[in-house]
């Protein structure tokens, strides 16, 4: 009963973020301009992180979690990388 | 203890981490703490002025006032995205002239501003000391200049000053 | 459409609880990074993802993990401190470009380089206000 209620919460919940990454993901392709898409991206990997928590919810393994925490770093330094290309052309000055 | 123990409080949050990812045993406690160690030689190598802290009992206010202000604007912005009446919400940029000096104080006040949905630190100008934000529900200017300085600038000064 | 392990109902409800409140945010979130017309104004709608979103996911993840391996689990709190801390950087990084871009470009919606007070005041103290 009781692993019923938090399965189907974890179902709606990941197709929640599924939803969330969809949009994020037509942010970063429709733009308009550059910066559209670099908070796109960002969005995405955050909600990528969050879809990955949820699976480690799911399955009651913590696998999951260092995925998780990978992707958040990767989006931390790509999002910084290419904020800092919008403003000055090149990443390292 | 200053040479050989630099910044004790973060030698002391590593190890404390260390062992919350890993289980308690005296080898991940020796680990962890070597690892503390490098760390905090590290982080002297690179920076010598250590951040004074003067009113430590002010930091739980603090934290509180930063959750509770988090909660009840995200569910103003999630409210005022869903009802989706663009004409009658109206954002805008706010230019605050901050006292606060204290490069730490200000890191945590970009922190606490960028985190609370509804308001986003855009520039900062350290010369005049001038903060840009862009408000998302900007009814009243003087109003934002009045909360950013006496809810959190006054309780950062206090904190780092 | 059940989980593969066992828990109580008292662990199931405030799991669940903050489950489907940190993906709605989050999805609250992106919705309005699609609907919202203005940059600056989009700059605001991830941001309830990354806070509460995060937050209550952590949260539920933390509860979950702490009752099947019967010790408190912290890990997830990684996770948050880092999402905590990031964001605001690469928010601010972001709405920095936009704006020195937008300066460049010499658009009316930001304000020009000169915010108040004007440069010449620098020398003398700065009025508090």
């Amino acid at each position: 009963m009781s692993g019923a209620i938090l399965g189907w919460s974890v179902l709606i919940a990941q197709l929640a973020v599924a939803a969330a990454m969809i949009l994020a993901a037509i942010r970063m392709l429709k733009g308009p301009r550059a910066q559209d898409k670099v908070l796109g991206l960002d969005t995405l990997y955050i909600t990528a992180m969050l879809q990955f928590l949820l699976f480690g919810i799911r399955t009651g393994t913590s696998i999951y979690f260092e995925m998780a925490l990978v992707i958040a770093i990767l989006g931390f330094v790509a999002t910084v990388a290419l904020a800092k290309f919008l403003m000055r052309g090149e990443v390292i000055e | 203890m200053n040479r050989l123990l630099p910044y004790p409080l973060l030698i002391v949050s590593i190890v404390v981490m260390w062992l919350a990812l890993t289980r308690f045993s005296v080898g991940q406690l020796l680990l962890g703490a070597g690892v503390a160690l490098v760390a905090a030689q590290g982080l002297a190598a690179l920076r010598p002025s250590t951040p004074r802290l003067r009113r430590w009992d002010l930091i739980p206010k603090l934290i509180g006032i930063v959750l509770l202000d988090i909660v009840r604007s995200n569910i103003a912005v999630a409210r005022l995205i869903l009802s989706g009446k663009r004409a009658k919400r109206k954002s805008g940029f706010v230019a605050i002239p901050l006292e606060l000096r204290d490069p730490m104080g200000l890191a945590v006040l970009a922190v606490i501003i960028t985190s609370t949905p509804g308001t986003a630190w855009l520039d900062y100008s350290d010369r005049r000391g001038v903060l840009l934000l862009h408000i998302f529900d900007l009814v009243d200017e003087s109003e934002w200049v009045d909360l950013i300085k006496t809810r959190y600038e006054y309780l950062l000064m206090e904190i780092f000053e | 459409m059940s989980v593969e392990y066992d828990i109580p109902l008292w662990i199931a409800l405030p799991v669940s609880a903050f489950l489907l409140i940190g993906a709605f945010l989050t999805l609250t979130g992106t919705i309005g990074l699609i609907r919202l017309r203005i940059f600056y104004d989009r700059l605001h709608a991830p941001t309830l993802g990354s806070s509460w979103g995060t937050g209550a996911i952590v949260i539920a993840s933390m509860i979950l993990f702490s009752y099947l391996e019967s010790r408190p689990v912290v890990h997830e709190i990684l996770i948050g401190i880092f999402v905590t801390v990031t964001t605001p950087v690469t928010f601010m990084l972001l709405g920095r470009a936009a704006l020195y871009r937008d300066r460049s470009e010499g658009s009316p919606l930001v304000p020009p380089m000169d915010v108040a007070p004007p440069p010449s005041k620098e020398t003398t103290a700065e009025p508090a206000s």
